[in-house]
């Protein structure tokens, strides 16, 4: 056996060793207590239809949690669990409750397990959840467009005007760039350690979005500065465009859960906001565009590629979504908002190069705090 | 105005156009929501839909609710030199998870073993004799309601005792009525809804009352007046599985919807006695409601007369307990719902049937 082998294999097995010494010991037996099981139960996903109420339940705990009776609204009531019995550990298990939940009320449910803990979930706003199908799929589809593709298009309009803009201009408009940016950056950050908050906590969302976010991060400045210089003009439209689709697919994720959870049920301003909001997404592609001669074909790919993924979102939250897929996909999203931002930030330093500091730095801080003020501004016109 | 259309109506106002055109279909079809009435109905039977699932193992639990109800515990009887009765029990405190809704465990604090403990039925009058001891993990008491001497309270400095400690408390019956001992150790709340409580039933002497004699013949356990009778005792109570300060179940008996599982049987030729006691905690008060027939309430049973006449429905705050009187005699065979008029309780498991044959 070679040295290297016998370096792999010697802790290893002395952990096995240790392992099977602790099971068959119990060294720690005189600090067991007789205490019920620590269990948790997460309600991640809420079915409502013409048979009732169905759940979708992730369990945690260092044994099985048994599910052993559901009360709606301080009722028991029938309940059918599948598979039917006590969920594992991070296991999934689903329930139907035939219960007649009542549209637009608010419906309570609390999950009694063995030990008679109790877990709550409450259908805010109740309203049959849609069915999959061709008609919805269009309807979410379109939702999707409004709060993605139509907006960003929108945007990418203003791109005559800032044509016209000169060297100071430029620095302005890619410091308001960055200022927009680096609220969408906050705002999904913040979006996806909500998500985490309420998924299970044995997955340990909140690390995950926190690596995810990095690790996105770092996976996309190599990917970005492979061909040895950094990114500039299309090059660096396009990972904008992309940074963008992401973000816009997890808040399409989010508009269409909340719609299916009857969380955003009164929803005209909260489209309209959304709408106006992301207009800004499309004058962030059209700045970096600047001094180019790009095609027609170039913004109708980057408006794809930034808005349409609003529409996979949408679909995603309305038929199949679990909030820490969500919150992952977002944490996604913030890395590659944060890699756009630094290399925004190293092409404008590229630009200004030849200026004097001074000016073109307060010129930034101007631009930038104008994006951040945009953005804010317009984020209140959302309204859930 | 439908909803869909007064989302159309409101958008319209607000971005004056049709760009949003087709999301008012999106929403439309929310409308069409909730058919799940009528078909949950299709399927109700007298259980029906709203209910614990399963069943609990009476077995394990080492009581059956339904036995509970004409389960009398006497003692043992025997005369004194002056001619009085008297009755010897030996109830012990223990420790024990029982199963109060189906595959709903409690840990609970019993007496002999059981939720609520033994009903102690012995006669007015009769000296009695209890052999207290803790088998628990906690000082513990009984405490009576009825006439003693402060010795004989069952309060912290009168008769409480530690684990592995005994006590006998010794007192004469009195009043005849329908009553109830708990424990009263602190903190009071958890000791009494952990499960330390039990019916205590005073049954009148007919001599003692003369001018009813007849009546109190017929709440003499063991008088052929008291044969035709059907008594049943229930204790209403209720526990907090999460120590929240609320009870996750109510129940008569302990268990949940023990008697919507498993109907009470009446004969309909015989007169029903309920001997009803409310130890419910966290509730200030529990109630009974009987369907399709009135009753005659003895409140604390201490009267021969009743002290309310043809009622449905009657109250009783915590402590408080009386004794019901009715007849089926001229209703047709059937199903005969009762639960607490509180919906809450009745939804969280206080609701039963009488099946009347």
């Amino acid at each position: 056996m070679s040295r290297k082998a016998i370096y792999a294999i010697a802790p290893l097995s002395l952990l096995g060793l240790v392992l099977v010494a602790f099971v068959f010991t119990n060294p720690l037996a005189p600090l067991e207590s007789n205490a019920p099981p620590s269990e948790h139960l997460t309600v991640e996903r809420t079915i409502l239809d013409d048979h009732g109420i169905t759940l979708a339940v992730r369990a945690m705990g260092p044994m099985p949690v048994e599910i052993a009776q559901i009360q709606v609204d301080g009722a028991y009531w029938r309940f059918k669990q599948e598979p039917p019995k006590p969920v594992d550990n991070l296991g999934k298990a689903k329930i139907r409750i035939p219960y007649p939940w009542i549209e637009n009320e608010t419906h309570r449910i609390t999950l009694v397990t063995r030990s008679g803990l109790t877990f709550d979930h409450v259908i805010e706003v109740s309203r049959s959840t849609p069915v999959f199908g061709l008609a919805q799929l269009a309807n979410f589809g379109l939702l999707g467009v409004f709060v993605g593709v139509l907006p960003v298009a929108l945007g990418m309009m203003f791109f005559p005007l800032l044509q016209r803009f000169g060297q100071t201009g430029m620095t302005f408009l890619l410091s308001l760039t960055v200022g927009l940016l680096a609220f969408l950056l906050i705002d999904t950050l913040n979006e996806a350690l909500e998500l985490a908050n309420r998924a299970a906590p044995g997955l340990r969302s909140l690390q995950l979005v926190w690596l995810a976010t990095l690790a996105s991060l770092a996976t996309l400045l190599v990917a970005s500065n492979r061909s040895g210089s950094a990114p500039e003009k299309d090059a660096l439209a396009t990972f904008i465009a992309a940074g963008i689709g992401l973000h816009n697919f997890g808040e399409g994720l989010a508009i269409g859960a909340a719609f299916t959870a009857g969380e955003a049920a009164l929803g005209s301003f909260l489209i309209a906001g959304f709408t106006l909001h992301n207009i800004t997404e499309g004058i962030c592609i059209a700045v970096l565009l600047v001094g180019l001669k790009p095609r027609f074909r170039l913004f109708v790919g980057l408006t794809t590629l930034a808005g349409a993924p609003a529409i996979l979102g949408t679909w995603a939250g309305a038929f199949a979504t679990a909030p820490h897929w969500t919150a992952l996909l977002l944490s996604i999203g913030a890395g590659a908002i944060l890699q756009v931002i630094v290399e925004i930030g190293r092409y404008m330093l590229k630009l200004n190069s030849k200026h004097p500091a001074d000016t073109s730095w307060s010129i930034g801080l101007a631009g930038f705090a104008g994006g951040v003020v945009i953005m804010y501004a317009t984020s209140l016109l959302i309204v859930f | 105005m439908p909803r869909s259309l007064n989302f159309l109506m409101n958008r319209r106002r607000l971005l004056g156009g049709s760009v949003f055109g087709s999301i008012g279909l999106f929403f439309g079809r929310h409308a069409e929501g909730a058919g799940t009435i009528e078909r949950n109905q299709k399927n109700r039977n007298h259980e029906g839909v709203m209910t614990t699932v399963g069943q609990v193992g009476h077995d394990r639990n080492g009581f059956d609710p339904t036995a509970m109800l004409t389960d009398w515990d006497e003692g043992k009887a025997s005369t004194l030199p002056d001619g009085r009765t008297l009755r010897e029990f030996d109830v012990v405190a223990i420790d024990r998870e029982i199963e109060i809704a189906p595959r709903v465990f409690f840990p609970a604090w019993t007496y002999n073993g059981r939720v609520p403990g033994p009903t102690l039925r012995v006669g007015e009058g009769d000296r009695i004799r209890i052999r207290f001891s803790n088998a628990g993990s906690h000082p513990h008491t009984m405490h009576f309601h009825g006439i003693h001497s402060a010795r004989m309270d069952g309060i912290p400095g009168a008769g409480e005792i530690y684990p592995g400690e005994n006590f006998v408390y010794e007192f004469d019956a009195f009043p005849f009525g329908c009553h109830l001992y708990h424990c009263h150790s602190v903190p009071l709340k958890r000791h009494i809804h952990k499960g330390l409580y039990g019916a205590f039933i005073v049954d009148p002497d007919p001599a003692r009352h003369p001018e009813e004699a007849e009546v109190a013949r017929s709440r003499r356990l063991g008088a052929s007046e008291n044969a035709a009778w059907q008594e049943f005792v229930m204790v209403m109570n209720g526990f907090d599985t999460n120590f929240d300060d609320e009870n996750e179940v109510y129940a008569v008996n302990s268990i949940a919807h023990a008697f919507s599982k498993q109907p009470i049987r009446i004969d309909r030729t015989r007169p029903v006695r309920i001997y009803l006691v409310n130890v419910t905690e966290f509730d200030p008060i529990n109630s009974f409601h009987l369907h399709a027939n009135f009753f005659d309430y003895y409140d604390a049973g201490t009267t021969l007369e009743p002290t309310s006449r043809t009622i449905d429905t009657v109250m009783q705050c915590q402590g408080q307990r009386g004794i019901l009187e009715f007849t089926f005699a001229d209703h047709e065979p059937g199903m005969y719902m009762f639960h607490a008029h509180q919906s809450e309780f009745a939804e969280l498991g206080w609701m039963g049937f009488f099946e009347v044959a």
